[in-house]
């Protein structure tokens, strides 16, 4: 809760020991705060902006044109599938669970709706329609297996992992792939629709919404406090914060609008996500799965049926797999054997883990999908583009995996000594 | 007391396979009453707190609420009737804030999202009345003494207004002035006309707050006391089995080798 532990003298501070975590008002109690969190261990997405600028500057360093636009739309054109993976997974490990038949129920999603819509010549929007709903069933399926009879979760989705990818072969049959045709949904996914058709303006004009629905937003929650005589966030605060986001999203929108313009999967990408976070931080299903998270005993006695969080969990995982199945077929535009990648499962669980998700449960956020998929995408890029073999590349992941959960580990462990785990 | 107790058992038994936790237990407990539970261990008070608070169906008898007869199979059962639990093993989520505790399970919504505003004021102004000083009601349950748990978890069971609150030890872990402040917290909820059970071990406690002892053993009621003409003896006597326990039959023997 980075936001909300500021005093204001005008406030009814009697409840507030005067010896602790006084802070002051403005900037300087902001810049204190954060040195206070980053010595306790509380290190957010520090770690992994860090690193993304590191990997980003030693990639310039070694070839000048990594920062040329193509890069910038490939990086984006392969996060999305996988990044759909991985905030599925990040309501999962929120849990502090596992899903591993992710990455086989997209793989089935995408034969699933190639012989729906290509087969059987449905229309496409309902064959996407059930699609979503098949996976979601299927994550169901499985979170029941676990909450009710009790199976562990790794066992379950294993299963899931094994089976499903079978269910994938016998659809797809003896020819292996079914081809997509390149328009109406597949298109839109397909990373090669455009925001605006790729008209320039479509990138800033998207950066410019996403800046102002943020400082307006914190504006208005800054009022409200004031008013409540609650602590609220300094206005140089919420000014600092919009302009990070400012040079973020405008970099992000020129470093797209070099090539092509921001790619419509990335827009839809970009929209879930938002949907996510608002879900998960500020509706009371999302207070629930972190509480279930946190400590399952305490959220049974607060009158939350864990069952149900846990069920629902899982559906919302399968659907969000069908989804990026759909998005990963679209970009080959083929639903094939290749779909269920088992290394689409591993590169989604190591993108939400590097973003910052702990894999003990009750802590992190949905955007640890974007950063990590960032960090993986630009690796790989990155590596394509030196000529790495896969081999070099494998083994660079591994070390980028290992980082980010060491770092993960030891922010906890400062964590706990400095009493804030 | 005139009135039908807020609460009250009836011949209420629990099994644990072999086990029989329970025989016939009666508890009343008045609106504006501190009943203390007492026993020794393993007298079956925690299993009888469970069974008020849904975590145990009971397996025969009845549970009165306010003179008629009610079933609680689950929590939320006990919690729709009024009545709040505080664990002695607090049951607070480590990685959520003070707030996002205090209101777990009946979170207060504006428009369908989470109103932060308002959980966050009324939170202030419950631990304010409460006198319950901790660092900020928006740091991780984490960072809070054991001390500081234990308020936050009796001041959690006053949000939802219930009119039964049972705190399970709730001055087992704590220093001297915090226990004077739970003591002190126990009286407040009396004077609003709360129905508390009190369980405990310590005697000093509960003649300071009780107004009535109910005394388990081994799974039966063993006497229900009022505390100002009760002699702390005939409690500890009424825990202990009184003529028939260790300390007896081991003065039996001592008297027996002496001969």
């Amino acid at each position: 809760m980075s936001n909300d532990t500021k005093t204001q003298a005008s406030a009814p501070t009697s409840a507030v020991d005067p010896r602790l975590l006084q802070r002051e008002s403005g900037l300087q109690g902001y810049l204190n705060e954060f040195k206070r969190k980053i010595r306790g261990g509380d290190l957010g997405s520090l770690p992994v902006v860090v690193g993304l600028l590191v990997i980003w500057a030693v990639f310039s360093f070694n070839d000048s044109k990594y920062f040329a636009a193509t890069t910038g739309t490939f990086v984006a054109y392969y996060m999305v599938g996988v990044g759909l993976l991985s905030l599925g997974l990040v309501f999962v490990l929120l849990l502090g669970e596992i899903d591993l038949s992710v990455g086989a129920v997209s793989g089935l999603a995408a034969a699933f709706f190639a012989v729906l819509s290509v087969n059987h010549g449905m229309n496409p929007w309902l064959a996407v329609v059930l699609t979503l709903v098949g996976g979601a069933l299927i994550g169901a399926l499985q979170g029941w297996i676990f909450a009710k009879i009790g199976v562990p979760a790794f066992v379950v989705t294993l299963a899931g992992f094994l089976g499903w990818q079978g269910v994938m072969l016998w659809l797809l049959g003896s020819t292996g792939t079914i081809n997509l045709p390149d328009s109406g949904l597949n298109h839109f996914l397909s990373g090669n629709s455009f925001f605006l058709g790729g008209d320039i303006s479509g990138g800033y004009i998207l950066a410019l919404l996403a800046v102002a629905s943020m400082a307006v937003s914190s504006l208005l929650e800054q009022r409200r406090r004031r008013s409540a005589g609650v602590p609220f966030r300094p206005t140089s605060e919420i000014v600092l914060r919009s302009a990070l986001l400012a040079v973020g999203a405008f970099g992000a929108a020129f470093v797209l609008n070099q090539d092509r313009g921001v790619p419509n999967d990335l827009v839809l990408f970009l929209a879930l996500l938002i949907i996510a976070d608002f879900v998960l931080r500020r509706t009371s299903y999302g207070r629930k799965i972190f509480a279930v998270g946190g400590n399952i005993e305490a959220s049974r006695r607060a009158g939350i049926s864990v069952s149900a969080i846990r069920i629902s969990v899982y559906a919302i995982s399968g659907a969000f797999a069908a989804l990026g199945g759909l998005a990963i077929a679209s970009t080959t535009s083929a639903a094939g054997q290749a779909g269920a990648d088992p290394n689409n499962l591993m590169m989604a669980i190591a993108a939400a883990v590097i973003g910052g998700t702990s894999l003990f449960g009750g802590r992190g956020r949905v955007w640890s999908a974007l950063l990590g998929m960032l960090v993986i995408s630009s690796i790989q890029a990155g590596l394509y583009m030196l000529g790495l073999n896969l081999d070099i590349q494998y083994m660079i992941m591994g070390v980028v995996l290992l980082a980010a959960v060491v770092v993960d580990s030891l922010s906890r462990r400062t964590q706990k000594s400095s009493g804030r785990a | 007391m005139t009135s039908a107790p807020v609460l009250a058992l009836r011949g209420v038994s629990k099994r644990f396979g072999a086990v029989q936790a329970l025989t016939d237990v009666e508890l009343e407990v008045h609106a504006g009453e501190v009943v203390a539970l007492v026993g020794d261990n393993g007298a079956g008070k925690s299993t009888l707190v469970k069974t008020i608070a849904g975590v145990h169906p009971i397996d025969e008898g009845a549970i009165e609420w306010e003179g008629r007869e009610v079933h609680i199979n689950r929590p939320q059962d006990a919690q729709h009737l009024g009545v709040a639990t505080v664990y002695q093993d607090l049951a607070l989520c480590d990685n959520l804030d003070v707030v996002n505790n205090l209101f777990l399970g009946r979170e207060l919504r504006r428009r369908g999202v989470l109103d932060e505003v308002a959980m966050e004021q009324k939170s202030r102004e419950l631990l304010d009345t409460l006198s319950i000083r901790i660092p900020s009601v928006r740091i991780p349950i984490a960072s809070l003494s054991g001390g500081q748990r234990q308020v936050v978890a009796i001041a959690r069971s006053l949000i939802g207004e219930p009119k039964v609150v049972i705190l399970d030890e709730p001055t087992a872990a704590l220093g001297v002035e915090q226990t004077a402040q739970v003591l002190d917290l126990v009286e407040r909820l009396r004077e609003r006309g709360l129905g508390v059970i009190l369980i405990s071990h310590n005697m000093a406690d509960v003649r300071a707050v009780a107004d009535t002892v109910a005394v388990l053993r081994l799974g039966k009621n063993n006497g229900t006391f009022p505390v100002q003409e009760t002699t702390q003896e005939t409690i500890i006597a009424a825990i202990t089995g009184a003529t028939e326990n260790a300390v007896t039959r081991r003065a039996a023997r001592t008297a027996e080798a002496a001969k």
